[in-house]
């Protein structure tokens, strides 16, 4: 299990030398968008108007938190299923983004889409909540305020603990590891 | 003689429910945690674990939400039919229990108005409430915020009798298998055997309520509990979908009386953060 201690933005030859199962420790700014988010930039694309946010170079945090309880700097917050993201991967990896957090498997396109784009798909850990709001140290909402928990919020994160899932390879992480455990 | 309740007494029980049911995880739950770190054999899935058990520990600690995910509310309601109600229509007062409840405890609020329209309701109302009637002049409230992930990955279908235990088994594995990492293992396993379409799942739902290592009393679904949270543990999905040798912490089977012609099966299926907290009136 390697680990590194890394700055964000992830340029592109950090993310070249990541391999599946390595442990990376985060600093820096992530962007949160999920569902309904997705949706409205796919829609304003349609439509040729203007993104709220520039997607060159960023890490897209699935994720929609709870409210920030008084004397907290964030609310209980932990990746979403990434899956229900997966029809919007290569439309985000055209826009420039480089890395996306989630949990869980996703479609066998998506491990395609990483090795055509040079991009990763990094693991947090569904419902560690609580952990992870304290690796938060400032959260803003850049967009899409009407959506609420699913508007689009640029996040400071220190030390965020994810395991490299998919790498520039198109390795997917949770293949090699079910294999070593399957039984039947 | 009946024993009247006031319909308000219920919002700050519900308000109170949903809090604790989002902080704490039950000690029974987090020593479930604990015998699966023993169990598991990746070193992935082990760090997992201990890390989600610090996160019980903190959220706790801090009194806020362990999973951002809380849910859609379920209540359950036992009310005994010695009970009589008086003032606003309960299940108003109910969903007054769940606004105050999420609007104060910083809790995420996750339900759309409408599947299709998608307008978020911004008070995490209205819950999904079951009700039962049972003996006696007491109210059992238990509340049960269940999550998307695991909620999602769910499953019924209806057999012909003559695929029996096999095609049960048949059944659930298959439904685990293919939720594979989606449901945030370690999972609960609730099975619901029997009865009609509606019935059955909300069987598999109540199942998920029956606290880690026990039993159904009866020997052959207990005897079908063990093997297949065997099988599910072969499957190899481990923490979180990691891979590992701990994918269920426990599969809860109920069943019931069903027709000559059916064999209804029903999956409901709970994420690790099984949350649930129950009171009494």
């Amino acid at each position: 299990m390697k680990e590194y201690r890394l700055k964000l933005p992830l340029t592109k030859e950090i993310i070249d030398n990541l391999r599946i199962g390595d442990v990376l420790y985060l600093t820096g700014n992530l962007y949160t968008a999920r569902d309904a988010a997705h949706k409205r930039i796919e829609n304003t694309i349609a439509e040729g108007g203007e993104l709220p946010i520039d997607f060159k170079g960023k890490t897209i945090f699935y994720a929609g938190p709870c409210p920030t309880k008084p004397g907290r700097n964030m609310g209980s917050i932990a990746p979403t299923t990434s899956a229900r993201m997966d029809q919007y991967v290569e439309m985000t990896f055209k826009l420039g983004m480089l890395s996306m957090i989630g949990k869980g498997d996703r479609a066998n396109y998506v491990s395609d889409l990483c090795k055509k784009y040079g991009g990763v798909y990094l693991l947090s850990i569904g419902g560690a909540s609580a952990m992870i709001s304290e690796q938060v140290k400032s959260c803003e909402v850049i967009a899409y305020d009407d959506l609420g928990t699913e508007s689009i919020k640029k996040l400071f994160v220190e030390d965020l603990r994810v395991i490299v899932g998919i790498d520039i390879n198109g390795d997917v992480f949770q293949n090699r590891e079910i294999l070593k455990y399957k039984k039947n | 003689m009946k024993r009247i309740i006031n319909t308000e007494d219920v919002i700050p029980i519900i308000s109170g429910l949903v809090q604790k049911a989002c902080y704490e995880l039950s000690d029974n739950v987090l020593d479930a945690y604990k015998d699966a770190l023993k169990k598991e054999e990746s070193p992935y899935s082990r760090d997992t674990l201990k890390l989600l058990i610090d996160n019980a520990e903190f959220a706790k600690k801090e009194q806020i939400a362990c999973c951002h995910d809380t849910g859609t509310t379920v209540i359950m309601m036992e009310i005994g039919q010695e009970i009589s109600w008086s003032g606003k229509p309960l299940i108003d007062q109910i969903n007054e229990g769940v606004r105050i409840g999420y609007r104060d405890g910083y809790l995420r609020k996750s339900i759309v108005k409408d599947p299709l329209d998608r307008i978020n309701t911004n008070d995490n109302t209205p819950a999904v409430v079951h009700t039962e009637v049972v003996e006696g002049d007491k109210v059992k409230i238990t509340a049960m915020p269940k999550g998307g992930g695991s909620e999602n990955m769910g499953s019924f279908t209806t057999m012909v009798p003559g695929e029996g235990i096999e095609g049960v088994k048949k059944f659930v594995l298959d439904t685990v298998r293919f939720a594979g990492g989606k449901t945030c293992p370690p999972i609960i396993v609730g099975v619901g055997i029997g009865g009609t379409m509606d019935y059955c799942t909300y069987m598999a739902k109540k199942a998920l309520l029956r606290p880690i290592g026990e039993h159904n009393s009866k020997p052959l679904y207990a005897k079908l509990e063990e093997e297949l949270l065997e099988e599910i543990n072969n499957l190899g999905i481990g923490t979180l979908g990691m891979g590992g040798t701990v994918t269920a912490l426990g599969v809860h089977i109920n069943y019931f009386p069903c027709h000559i012609t059916a064999l209804p099966v029903a999956v409901n299926l709970q994420c690790h953060a099984s949350r649930h907290a129950t009171a009494e009136i």
